[in-house]
């Protein structure tokens, strides 16, 4: 085995001035300082109003334009300033929260208070529910990332387990006449593409970003090959799947806007919150969790102590199918009612750039993926007010965020150290 | 090389070489004779073998997704037990007319020779097809192998592509030159803009430690999002047109057609095998090359002995983005396309990768690799408009194929071949993030 990575140099760092807070505090009070010039500049003094119903006369937060652009810009920098002086590096994620999240705030109310009239103001539950919505495939497909990657799989093919999971979903749903044997079908459709993952990456070493590209590309090529020649002259017998419901938790939903926007849904959204904090405990809390994060870190020692480092693999890999699964089919059975060629469009990457971004844990994957979520539903949301800004900008963000990730500049991120390296014994 | 085409050989057939004599194995030290020593090479597990028999079992399983997805066949089998050799029948002509199909759009058409009416260019319309599209992958292709033998992977070949063929077709319906000097321009323009796509990654893996494969991924979306935004702005959008289409690139800037006005085959296809030669040279007689190589075989050594290992990465992302630049940029100034839109680059970056892995990362194994994309390609269409069957299925033939030709144990698994001696089928081997 050859290993032709630069990255593994460990230098002892000196402690130094610039620290890593020091350094982003002093880029976010760049940001605060351009934000205030050019949103408070632009902004005008129409109110800007955050509705927090679904009624738009209805309660809302307001605040005029030009003072808010210019208010949350000021506080971003501040937040900035207080890293600089203060290089706390346990307020640093608060700070930094507090500063991306006043950028943000800034940006809207010069956006919301320039859009034509009738239109300055921005429904904050519906697009909470929109950011849940667009999650929803991210947070499954980073999930499954993280399951095969923590024990030592990487998982590009996040993509073609999506794609066939949508159509599993779309197929078998049709043909059983049932949302839940959809559901299941989406699992099968996913576990497919798991399971030829596994068994190509562990049984036969194959590098495993290149069998992620190229079973990206047969997940693609195969379900486009059946929806042409089966589904697509016979949609009504394969194609027109029953939708899952929508949902609504007693009590919680009564929460003003969260409960509209996280306490009401399809399964979807439930499943994928509550997996995340099952793969959470699972990973943290349980023998599983341990024994998965060690084969994924240093298989020879797991292997020592009597973990099958290879039946852990398979089973994690195999799991991770089935979950990516359950999201496809989340593109059949709850947003569209079936299945088209290419509908997944790029959002098993996103999930990955979530998995990077939330740096290989549950959680943090969860709120990369609501982040990416909540970029694309501003997207949404801008274009429909006419706003200036290309959505194609603001879909970059995503992709954006990730490289600067991985490029150390927003905080390291490290992958486990076994990722991508198959085990061979002996 | 026979490597480069598609078994002619229809898939029902194509079991029957399971079956073949495993040649006669010798155990005395006697010289082999001639006939006998080339069977054992045959049925070695040497890199001809794998790929024409992984190419030979990805028919098949093409045959019998041709057999299950078409009803007219499937109805045959509800009476199987009845009367077998209906569905048996059905089975065979429907698979067969597929992959004839795919033979005439890319190889030669049988038929065109006793039409009256036909003239000679027409003979030439598969080859010239499968040429034509061939001619990007070759670059794109060539990206990731020299990428590769760098240490690096490549996966941004499409955004580096993207970007290439951006600033060529801008630059081809913007600028105003004489004929050949315009080309050359647009060209270097996609050199350059591929060549900055992939310096990006390379600088950040050099500086930061970026690992290329997430870095590049995102780039690719970000290349495609920028093209989206770029073809609606004013002075790119052709004005008489209400979709996301640009102008036209002008006549100046296209490469000549080859044989005839009626057939694609362009100058890309002599470019490109120009810059096969050129990076095979580069690779193995250079001292760019060799130090490119040292740092993919071992960087702490290569760093050792005095190189300069983040410059070699950035060096040969650098190239490695060019060659990926230049091959979206034969796609725009070609006979593909003629302006930019949306999905104008197709899928030639990934499918560079699996054109390099199905070339085992060799300059001229690329160029066969790309040889069979393309005439998959090509005979798909053919297959797609005359035989009925889905242009889908091509991508699932190539992914097969590249599947198994990255497993070769499974290969080696399925006809029981023998280990060859000096094998260099080692599997490409992870190396993770």
């Amino acid at each position: 085995m050859t290993s032709a990575t630069v990255d593994e140099l460990i230098v002892a760092e000196p402690v130094r001035f610039w620290t890593r807070s020091r350094k982003v505090g002093v880029g976010l009070v760049v940001v605060g300082v351009v934000a205030a010039l050019v949103f408070g500049q632009l902004a005008s003094s129409t109110k800007a109003r955050f509705t927090l119903t679904d009624d738009p006369a209805g309660a809302a937060l307001s605040i005029n334009g030009t003072v808010g652009a210019y208010l949350f810009a000021i506080i971003a920098a501040a937040a900035g300033l207080t890293m600089v002086v203060m290089s706390r590096e346990q307020w640093f994620s608060w700070l930094l929260g507090i500063g991306i999240v006043s950028v943000v705030i800034s940006f809207l109310c010069w956006q919301i208070s320039v859009a034509p009239t009738g239109n300055n103001f921005m429904p904050v539950v519906d697009v909470m529910r929109g950011t849940f919505i667009f999650a929803i495939p991210l947070i499954f497909g980073a999930l499954a990332g993280l399951l095969g990657e923590r024990a030592g799989v990487i998982n590009v093919a996040i993509e073609g387990q999506l794609t066939a999971g949508a159509f599993g979903g779309a197929l078998v749903g049709t043909i059983a006449g049932s949302a839940w044997a959809g559901l299941l079908g989406g699992i099968i459709g996913g576990v497919v593409i798991g399971v030829l993952l596994a068994w190509f990456a562990i049984r036969f070493t194959v590098d495993q970003v290149v069998l992620g590209v190229v079973l990206n590309l047969f997940a693609l090529g195969l379900t486009g090959f059946l929806y042409e020649q089966i589904m697509r002259p016979n949609s009504k017998a394969y194609n027109q799947p029953p939708s899952f419901g929508t949902w609504k938790i007693p009590l919680l939903d009564k929460i003003p806007v969260f409960g509209e926007a996280v306490f009401t849904g399809t399964i979807f959204l439930f499943l994928s919150l509550i997996l995340v904090v099952v793969v959470h405990i699972g990973l943290f809390h349980t023998r599983w969790g341990l024994r998965t994060r060690a084969v994924g870190e240093h298989p020879t020692a797991a292997d020592t102590v009597g973990i099958r480092v290879l039946g852990r693999r398979y089973a994690n890999v195999i799991i991770a199918g089935g979950v990516a699964g359950i999201g496809g089919a989340f593109f059949t059975l709850g947003l569209v009612g079936q299945f088209t060629k290419g509908m997944v469009s790029g959002k098993g990457f996103i999930a990955l750039a979530a998995l990077v971004f939330g740096r290989w844990t549950p959680t943090g994957a969860l709120l990369a993926a609501l982040f990416f979520g909540f970029s694309d539903k501003l997207a949404q949301y801008l274009a429909g007010i006419r706003s200036p800004i290309p959505s194609d900008f603001l879909n970059m963000l995503p992709y954006l965020a990730t490289i600067l990730a991985v490029a150390g500049l927003v905080g390291r991120v490290r992958a486990p150290a076994a990722d991508g390296k198959p085990y061979l014994k002996g | 090389m026979t490597e480069s085409e598609p078994e002619p050989v229809p898939a029902a057939g194509a079991t029957t070489a399971a079956d073949a004599p495993i040649a006669p194995r010798k155990k005395s030290d006697d010289r082999p004779t001639l006939g006998p020593e080339f069977l054992r090479q045959l049925w070695t597990a040497n890199t001809v073998t794998v790929t024409v028999l992984a190419i030979l079992v990805a028919l098949v399983i093409g045959g019998i997704m041709i057999i299950i997805s078409t009803p007219t066949v499937t109805a045959k089998f509800g009476y199987f037990f009845a009367r077998p050799q209906d569905a048996l029948s059905a089975s065979w002509y429907t698979v067969r007319d597929a992959y004839l199909q795919l033979f005439y759009g890319s190889v030669f058409d049988f038929s065109s020779i006793g039409q009256p009416g036909v003239t000679w260019w027409q003979w030439f319309q598969p080859i010239s097809e499968t040429l034509s599209y061939a001619t990007p992958l070759v670059f794109t292709g060539l990206s990731v192998a020299v990428a590769f033998r760098g240490g690096l992977f490549n996966i941004g070949g499409q955004g580096q592509a993207i970007m290439g063929l951006t600033v060529a077709a801008t630059l081809g319906f913007v600028l105003h030159l004489p004929i050949v000097i315009h080309l050359i321009v647009a060209l270097l323009g996609g050199l350059i803009g591929g060549a900055i796509w992939g310096f990006i990654p390379g600088f950040l893996k050099a500086r930061t430690g970026a690992h290329e494969v997430i870095t590049t991924i995102m780039l690719n979306y970000i290349a495609q999002l920028f093209l989206n935004w770029f073809i609606l702005q004013g002075g790119v959008h052709n004005p008489n047109r209400l979709d996301a289409i640009s102008k036209d690139v002008l006549g100046s800037a296209k490469l000549p057609r080859l044989l005839n006005e009626n057939l694609r085959v362009d100058g890309g296809i002599i470019l490109a095998l120009l810059f096969t030669a050129l990076v095979a040279w580069l690779l193995n007689r250079s001292t760019t090359g060799f130090e490119l190589r040292a740092v993919g075989s071992n960087p702490d050594a290569a760093r050792t002995a005095g190189m300069s290992v983040p410059r070699t990465i950035i060096i040969t992302m650098v190239i490695a983005g060019a060659l990926a630049g230049l091959g979206g940029s034969t796609v725009v100034l070609g006979a593909q396309a003629n302006s930019l839109t949306g999905p104008v680059a197709g899928n030639i970056g990934f499918n560079g990768l699996l054109v390099a892995l199905l070339g085992r990362v060799r300059p001229w194994g690329v160029v066969l690799g790309a040889l069979l994309f393309g005439a998959l390609q090509a005979g798909g269409n053919r297959m797609q408009s005359y035989a009925g069957i889905s242009l889908e299925l091509v991508s699932v033939l190539q992914s097969l194929i590249v599947l198994l030709v990255a497993a070769p144990a499974l290969v080696k698994a399925i006809f029981r071949l023998r280990e060859a001696r000096a094998a260099r089928l080692g599997t490409v081997m992870a190396k993770g993030w």
